[in-house]
């Protein structure tokens, strides 16, 4: 895909921009923010948005641009990592049981349907209240439900290729069914892995907001946006700007990325463009 | 048919068995003596024992087990630790907050979801469209639990027009309740509506792509027309599938909304018996919800088989 190619689907620009927007925020935070998140300034508390401040300042008096920037930070590792998890698992499973088919194939798909048939949600919670809650336990959680999808994503778009004639050409030449499927398989469905990852770190943010929002993910001092919301629940009622900026990081982030997941998946197959809904 | 429903039967039965064998382990985990815990910290450690004993907790795991799913199968839930009433009844009074607000939050769903997705499918292309495709990828990337803060801010704090949260019970009248939970139902809705809408949209714009169509067009009918008697009835057996797996989403996945609201339904019972430990609650309920997810596929498949006989010979899914 070209810088020409990329220009035809507008989805994907913007998408593209307000990823890009978020990731460099999450980035310059580690070097920079506008003010120190760690210190507190009670004298400036709930100050609604001004030029000092553009999104106000929360009950300690801390910045809320600055805590959305180091939020970001925390709230875009967290789904990645959940959607890499995700994916190091999920991937080599359904390469598995395209190859291999029978039993193991069989296996695979039934643990797949049992994970599905559990309310992700609650069993998240139930994970981090087990595990305990925090950040790492929230990526595990979140990670888990990525497995699945990913799983199936890939066996059936494998099972469609084993049936190729230059699969069979590799088998004719004496390839085995690991290094076909890595050297065959995998790049040709690579595309279909890609989109749907976008999609699945844009679940990932949200499910670590809602998670963080009950108390379950991220913990201080580690700010992140379902935090904020979180800190925010008890305040929000005369300090709507501590609720808003979050919310809007959220929903732009995970709109951001849904884009772009549309708008590649447009750009590097157009046969699928009609096939997905939502 | 019946082969059919046979295999499936089995496959909902050990579906069933593993979920229950996954949850029971995964709660055995818990760090944590549920009697320590609801004794207090200065407890003598023989009345601990004692509690235990009571509790059948110093029974070996696979015991303790079978007496769990022996219960579960005879209505029989266990005593909760926490509010020492029969798990059973807790349940279904939650159940009459938890259920009617699902049904609510669909209704709504649907409600928006239709008029808008074949609204968007007719005019494909247009601004119409356009501007519903827009609307409804910003309404899949808004969390629910924070489009509710805003309608509290909105309706509650602002309007004054509902109350922020709690819950009257159905004792009060009808009308009190329903309006308790229709800003927790608005805010569920949005996001599944969203989703709902494209996959109206989509599936519509599949079937109008027919033969069929041409057909009816053919003999005289109007868009609309066409539209309304042959492509609709075509384009719902996907909606339906949607809706069913919504249903279950909205039943388990109510558990943040119902905490912001204060709600006193089962994602919230769930939640506040895993932050009490109160593990006999978290197990019954996880277990009954896994059960609602896990029957409302299988009666979509039926569904499913029933109205396409080419389905039934399919062995996955």
């Amino acid at each position: 895909m070209t810088a020409g190619t990329a220009l035809r689907s507008p989805n994907f620009i913007v998408g593209a921009a307000l990823s890009a927007l978020f990731l460099a925020a999450a980035l310059v935070s580690l070097l920079w923010t506008p003010f120190d998140i760690a210190r507190l300034d009670i004298a400036n508390k709930l100050q609604a948005p001004s030029a000092r401040h553009w999104f106000g300042t929360d009950h300690f008096g801390r910045d809320v641009l600055s805590m959305i920037m180091v939020g970001a930070r925390n709230s875009i590792a967290i789904a990645l990592i959940a959607v890499g998890i995700g994916m190091a698992v999920g991937i080599p499973l359904g390469l598995l049981a395209a190859a291999r088919r029978g039993l193991i194939d069989e296996a695979v798909m039934r643990i797949n349907d049992l994970v599905f048939a559990f309310p992700a949600l609650l069993m998240a919670i139930m994970i981090t209240a087990v595990f305990g809650p925090g950040a790492v336990n929230a990526i595990v959680a979140i990670g888990i439900f990525n497995i699945p999808v990913f799983a199936r994503l890939t066996r059936g778009a494998a099972l469609t290729l084993w049936t190729r004639d230059y699969i069979l050409a590799a088998r004719v030449a004496g390839k085995g069914p690991v290094l076909i499927s890595v050297e065959h398989i995998l790049p040709n469905i690579l595309n279909l892995l890609i989109v749907q990852g976008t999609i699945q770190f844009s679940l990932g943010v949200l499910a670590e907001a809602g998670l963080s929002y009950v108390g379950l993910g991220a913990q201080p001092p580690l700010t992140s946006w379902g935090r904020m919301l979180n800190e925010a629940q008890t305040m929000f009622s005369f300090a709507p700007h501590l609720a808003l900026f979050p919310g809007f990081a959220i929903v732009l982030t995970v709109l951001g990325l849904n884009l772009m997941g549309d708008g590649l998946r447009d750009l590097l197959d157009p046969r699928l463009a009609r096939s997905r809904v939502a | 048919m019946a082969a059919y429903l046979l295999s499936r039967l089995a496959s909902l039965a050990v579906t069933l068995v593993v979920a229950s064998l996954v949850i029971f382990i995964v709660i055995e985990v818990v760090p944590g003596d549920p009697a320590a815990f609801m004794l207090g910290l200065n407890a003598a450690p023989d009345t601990v024992a004692a509690l235990r004993a009571q509790l059948g907790l110093d029974a070996p795991a696979p015991a303790r087990y079978v007496a769990w799913v022996t219960g579960l199968l005879s209505g029989d839930f266990g005593i909760s630790y926490t509010y020492r009433v029969p798990v059973a009844d807790l349940i279904g009074d939650r159940l009459w907050v938890s259920l009617p607000l699902t049904l609510y939050a669909l209704a709504l769903s649907c409600l928006i979801a239709f008029p808008v997705g074949i609204l968007a499918a007719a005019r494909r292309g247009g601004p119409a469209d356009a501007a519903v495709m827009g609307a409804t990828q910003i309404g899949i990337a808004v969390p629910n639990f924070w489009f509710a803060m805003l309608l509290v801010l909105a309706f509650a704090v602002g309007l004054r027009w509902f109350s922020a949260g709690g819950f009257p019970g159905w004792e009060d009248g009808f009308w009190p309740a329903v309006k308790a939970l229709t800003l927790p139902a608005i805010a569920l809705a949005l996001p599944q509506a969203s989703i709902l809408a494209r996959v109206m949209r989509s599936s519509l714009i599949d079937t109008l792509h027919e033969d069929f169509m041409r057909t009816a067009r053919a003999k005289g009918l109007t868009r609309w027309q066409a539209l309304r008697r042959h492509a609709l009835r075509n384009a719902l057996i996907p909606v339906l599938t949607i809706i069913g797996l919504q249903f279950s989403f909205l039943l388990a996945g109510a558990i943040i909304i119902e905490n912001v609201f204060f709600l006193p339904g089962l994602g919230r019972l769930a939640f506040q018996g895993i932050v009490q430990r109160d593990l006999i609650v978290v197990k019954s309920v996880v277990m009954l919800l896994v059960f609602a997810v896990i029957t409302v596929t299988f009666l979509v498949d039926l569904a499913y088989a029933a109205a396409d006989p080419r389905l039934r010979r399919r062995s996955g899914r």
